[in-house]
């Protein structure tokens, strides 16, 4: 079985944001870009299946900006055979929307013909949690989200997902699109000689008109602020009067 | 500041170091320090992760890459706040070159590989009670002879200071084959069990808890002839073969507790409230604050220039000796100008400025003293 990872390049989650002077977004000149922490437990995902021997090959995709290989290296450093590059944008701060990337997904798809895509649940910069969910409609794929656990078993899977309350595992027919939660596993760090072997890996660029799709926005980003600062605390002198604060607060 | 060579490889080298050090490193590393040790298996995963071959070849189990390959990983090992743990663990990298560089194919393929995997621990063995700075004069002694119908080596002699000495599986050991001076010093591989060969208690330190130093001794110690690294008496050269590697390193481990001690001043500084503003709003504060700063880029700026000369194949003995002393010299500098922007919990163990300046007083004696340094800059200029 052949396994599709989307990646997405963010902004790393140590990095302090800041939001541009005119409000239209976060300031990404400069700044340290990662991999999509839960792209990357996608990406340790498929390796494990892979060295379960229940996935053969491993495709990495990344649509973006052409920056965007080396997301794609650390993926195939990590241990994907093979990755895809779709340029898409030629400016950092372009993002591409979740419709239009599970659009590309979808061809990506018809051509790579996977048993299973494996997507982060949602990229950390703007939290869409849509990409996934969206490319197993185009595709008419079943879909489990917020994976905490995931079994294949011969032409369906058993994917357990964090819901509210608790936990919930369903069975999905294979092909099928998995998104992918925190807890599923802690990604390994690429050891040496994998950086060093993952530039004879095959990188494949294409653009986004390769695939014919529309990119265009159709969402409009009105305003970008700053979280408010927290405020400052206060010490109480004794239980009661702690007790009696937070009454007030209406926390207890 | 200039872009990296081979930038690719370089930040995902840094990624692997810094998950490497987060997960496994920071968060054990203030009991290691006042433990005085940290344990093997730190070296067995280091290994496994490829890093500790950063720079040797893969045909010995090495990772390949060159010195900012090398860079990225010390620097990042650095950040993990203990100078000490950064020197045993990389005291392969003072003792393996030469036998690298010059030895057998026989001795390489039975050692090296072992070493990169951290299944063994490799250190060098130069300094002599007698004396360090005058590597020349050493005084511990090996005579060839012959036991039963095998060669040997038969060393008498003691050495000091040695990084790793507590522990180590083997070691390089600078010894007296000829006469007297620089002509007369061969290399030799001694392995932990060798018939009279005994190592000290840990050496109680300044700084480098973290780090096993010890005295070692040889006894009659009985070396198989073939343990020696190339030829007899071309000991010297080999030594000081790696001397631009092992400053340029020490410039960087400087460079980086600078720059820990500055971050957690700058941090402190805006935090801290005395007589009704920060520390950051006495425009003496700031300006010490500044000149850190100022030290510590013109510091990095002249170690970066070496590293790109030496990644080239440059022999830059003057230039690499003037960036160990000035990021020496700043780091002492740096590290001191924090604790005191701390007050007394400058002087609280608790404090990482603490440990920073202690660990910084070794940089400039250990691979070279500063004056050491001065002596090789002076002849480089032709005085
Ligand atoms: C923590 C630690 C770890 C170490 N690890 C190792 C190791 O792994 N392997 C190893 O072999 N060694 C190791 N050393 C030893 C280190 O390399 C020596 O301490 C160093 O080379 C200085 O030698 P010395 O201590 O004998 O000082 P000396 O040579 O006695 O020097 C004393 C002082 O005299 C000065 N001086 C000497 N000659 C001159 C001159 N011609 N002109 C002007 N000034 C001069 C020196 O600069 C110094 O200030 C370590 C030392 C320490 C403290
Ligand atoms: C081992 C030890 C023993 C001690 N024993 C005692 C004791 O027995 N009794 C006791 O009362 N205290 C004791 N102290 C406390 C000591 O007196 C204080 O640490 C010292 O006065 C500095 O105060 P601080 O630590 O709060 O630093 P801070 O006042 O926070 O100062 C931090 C830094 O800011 C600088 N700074 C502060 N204000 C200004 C300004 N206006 N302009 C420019 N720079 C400024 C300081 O010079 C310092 O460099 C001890 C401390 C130590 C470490």
């Amino acid at each position: 079985m052949k396994v599709l990872v989307p990646v997405k390049r963010v902004i790393d989650y140590n990095v302090k944001v800041r939001v541009k002077a005119d409000g239209s977004g976060v300031d990404l000149a400069n700044v340290k870009m990662s991999m999509n922490p839960f792209d990357e437990i996608a990406v340790e995902e498929a390796i494990r299946l892979k060295e379960a021997g229940k996935a053969d090959e491993i495709v990495v995709v990344s649509i973006g900006v052409k920056q965007a290989q080396e997301t794609l290296r650390t993926a195939l450093a990590m241990g994907a055979d093979r990755a895809i590059l779709v340029v898409a944008a030629d400016d950092v701060h372009q993002d591409i929307e979740p419709l239009a990337v599970a659009k590309i997904l979808a061809k990506v798809v018809e051509e790579e013909q996977p048993g299973l895509v494996l997507a982060g649940k949602q990229a950390i910069d703007n939290d869409m949690n849509a990409t996934g969910q969206m490319l197993s409609a185009l595709l008419g794929w079943s879909q489990a989200t917020f994976a905490s656990k995931i079994d294949i078993e011969g032409d369906h899977a058993l994917v357990t997902r964090e819901v509210d309350g608790g936990l919930q595992t369903i069975k999905v027919k294979m092909p099928a699109v998995v998104t992918v939660d925190l807890r599923l596993n802690e990604p390994r760090y690429a050891s040496l000689p994998n950086i060093m072997k993952a530039k004879k890996k095959p990188l494949d660029e294409k653009t986004a008109a390769d695939y014919g799709v529309d990119l265009t926005p159709r969402l409009e980003v009105v305003k970008t602020d700053e979280p408010p600062a927290r405020a400052a605390g206060i010490i109480v002198g004794s239980v009661d009067e702690l007790v009696e604060k937070l009454k007030e607060a209406g926390a207890v | 500041m200039a872009p990296e060579p081979f930038s690719d490889e370089v930040r995902m080298i840094r990624d692997t170091a810094r998950a490497f050090v987060d997960r496994v490193i920071r968060p054990n590393v203030d009991d290691w320090e006042e433990a005085g040790r940290f344990p093997r298996e730190l070296y067995l995963k280091a290994g496994a992760a490829g890093l500790l071959g950063i720079g040797y070849p893969e045909e010995l189990g090495g990772s390949g890459g060159g010195v900012f390959h090398k860079l990225a990983w010390i620097e990042e090992l650095m950040r993990a706040g203990s100078g000490g743990l950064a020197a045993s663990l990389g005291s392969l990298d003072i003792g393996l070159p030469p036998l690298v560089k010059f030895g057998s194919d026989e001795l390489k393929r039975e050692i090296v590989p072992r070493v990169l995997a951290g299944e063994k621990i490799y250190a060098l063995a130069i300094t002599e009670p007698g004396g360090g700075s005058d590597v020349a004069n050493l005084k511990t002694r090996a005579e060839r002879v012959t036991v039963g119908n095998r060669e040997y080596y038969r060393i008498n002699g003691a050495k000091t200071f040695i990084t790793s000495g507590c522990r180590a599986d083997f070691y390089t050991v600078a010894v007296r084959t000829g006469g007297e001076g620089h002509a007369g010093i061969s290399l030799i591989v001694v392995p932990r069990e060798a018939e009279g060969f005994s190592s000290g208690p840990p050496l109680k330190k300044m700084g480098w808890w973290a780090s096993d130093t010890a005295e070692l001794f040889f006894d009659d110690c009985l070396v198989p002839a073939e343990n020696l690294i190339g030829e007899e008496s071309r000991g010297f050269p080999m030594i000081t073969s790696n001397f631009q590697m092992e400053r340029l390193t020490l410039a960087v481990m400087a460079n980086v507790t600078s720059e820990m001690a500055l971050e957690a001043a700058i941090n402190h500084a805006r935090d801290r409230r005395a007589f009704g503003s920060a520390l950051t709003g006495h425009q003496t504060i700031r300006h010490k604050l500044a000149d850190m700063g100022t030290l510590l880029e013109a510091s990095r700026a002249l170690t970066h220039a070496c590293a790109t000369r030496m990644e080239a194949g440059e022999m830059i003995f003057k230039e690499i000796s003037m960036a160990k002393n000035f990021a020496t010299d700043a780091c002492d500098r740096i590290t001191y100008d924090a604790v005191q922007i701390f007050g007394g919990m400058g002087y609280m163990r608790e404090s990482v400025v603490e440990r920073l300046y202690r660990d910084a007083r070794i940089l400039s004696i250990g691979g070279g003293t500063r004056e050491i340094m001065n002596e090789i800059i002076a002849k480089q200029m032709g005085l």
